[in-house]
């Protein structure tokens, strides 16, 4: 364990309050879009061996759709919003406007819209986070993939591997008021960047 | 039954005869299989990361290909197979995201097949199959009954190699 990954009782709260109100703002944006109620739970902040990380999501070969979104900017992170693969279709057949159950495979169309939900998402979420924060966020373009948890988490998960053993996931889930749609929003900064989020947070 | 054994990320197991050891879910991951076929004993080692010389210092060796083939190798060897019949496979190492600025990090799929090639040969293990590349991810299995490698993909079938 790296010494940075060293955080306070405080320091967690103070991250999972920043998560909370991310998820937040993201969970209004989605529900807008989709004028459906979206519930979510409290998000939970933790520090998870990286071979765990894939158990978060339904175990490595359960198959989600997951839309990656690298963050730059003074503390770069990964965003990785990931559904089942039942409520992907769900959420397309909404977007949409098609009977539900119509989608069985995502084409251009379909992977675009899911793209623009994940920059949605991430723009609300890192709204949030500045306003925290002061630290400025920028998305990138989405890309989308769906296929295996554990291969889609891989590319989180090697650079996270690089620096260490263990990843902070600040994870949120969403749930549709329907329960068609259910997801799971994660925010994970680079090992790099966990002091300068904890320094600008202000919290020891 | 014969017995499933299965592998985490950055791990290795090894076993024999009538099991099987699988892996699930590697995307940018390789799974580098070991085999010896007359003594029907081998491993399965699912390496994340190519080269242990460019990241921190960490207690899990398994997580690069350099340092964790010379441990599944002893292990193998343990278990009574014999270093000159020793063969190996490898599958994994997909680019599950396209992005147009693909950075080092983006391209571990690639550098992944590259170490694992690179340390086989290093050992003299010869490599007589793969499955690398792409953009999808893989479940591996090896057989320790006949050595066959399945590798199993979610829209691309299913293949032995």
């Amino acid at each position: 364990m790296t010494d940075e990954l060293n955080l306070s009782a405080n320091q967690l709260d103070a991250l999972r309050e920043i998560g909370n109100v991310g998820a937040g703002n993201s969970a209004t944006a989605l529900s807008q879009v989709i004028n459906r109620r979206i519930d979510m739970n409290v998000p939970k902040v933790a520090l998870v061996p990286l071979e765990a990380v894939p158990d978060l999501v339904g175990g490595p070969d359960a198959v989600v759709v997951g839309i990656f979104l690298r963050v730059y900017g003074k503390a770069p992170s990964n965003i990785l919003f990931l559904l089942p693969q039942k409520s992907a279709f769900y959420l397309v057949d909404t977007l949409m406007g098609k009977p539900h159950g119509s989608t069985t495979s995502l084409d251009f169309m379909d992977e675009s819209a899911l793209m623009e939900i994940g920059n949605i998402l991430s723009g609300a979420y890192l709204n949030a986070f500045f306003t925290f924060t002061k630290i400025t966020m920028l998305p990138s373009i989405p890309a989308l993939a769906m296929d295996m948890a554990g291969a889609i988490l891989n590319v989180v998960l090697a650079q996270l591997g690089q620096m260490g053993d263990q990843a902070l996931v600040i994870e949120t889930e969403f749930l549709s008021e329907d329960d068609g749609i259910n997801g799971q929003f994660f925010l994970v900064p680079d090992p790099g960047s966990l002091n300068t989020i904890i320094d600008a947070v202000g919290v020891e | 039954m014969a017995d499933l054994i299965r592998v985490g990320m950055a791990d290795y197991k090894v076993g024999q005869a009538p099991s099987t050891i699988i892996s699930y879910g590697l995307g940018s991951c390789i799974g580098i299989s070991l085999y010896d076929p007359q003594a029907k004993v081998g491993g399965l080692l699912h390496i994340m990361l190519p080269d242990s010389t460019q990241a921190r210092p960490t207690d899990n060796p398994a997580k690069f290909a350099d340092t964790g083939l010379p441990l599944m190798l002893k292990d193998v060897l343990a278990l009574g197979a014999s270093r000159s019949r020793l063969v190996a496979k490898i599958a994994g190492g997909a680019q599950m995201f396209a992005f147009q600025n693909a950075t080092d990090i983006m391209r571990v799929g690639a550098r992944n097949a590259e170490a694992a090639k690179k340390i086989l040969k290093d050992l003299n293990i010869r490599l007589i199959a793969e499955d690398t590349g792409g953009t999808y991810g893989r479940t591996v299995s090896i057989n320790m009954e006949d050595g066959v490698y399945k590798v199993k993909t979610i829209d691309k079938g299913e293949k032995e190699i």
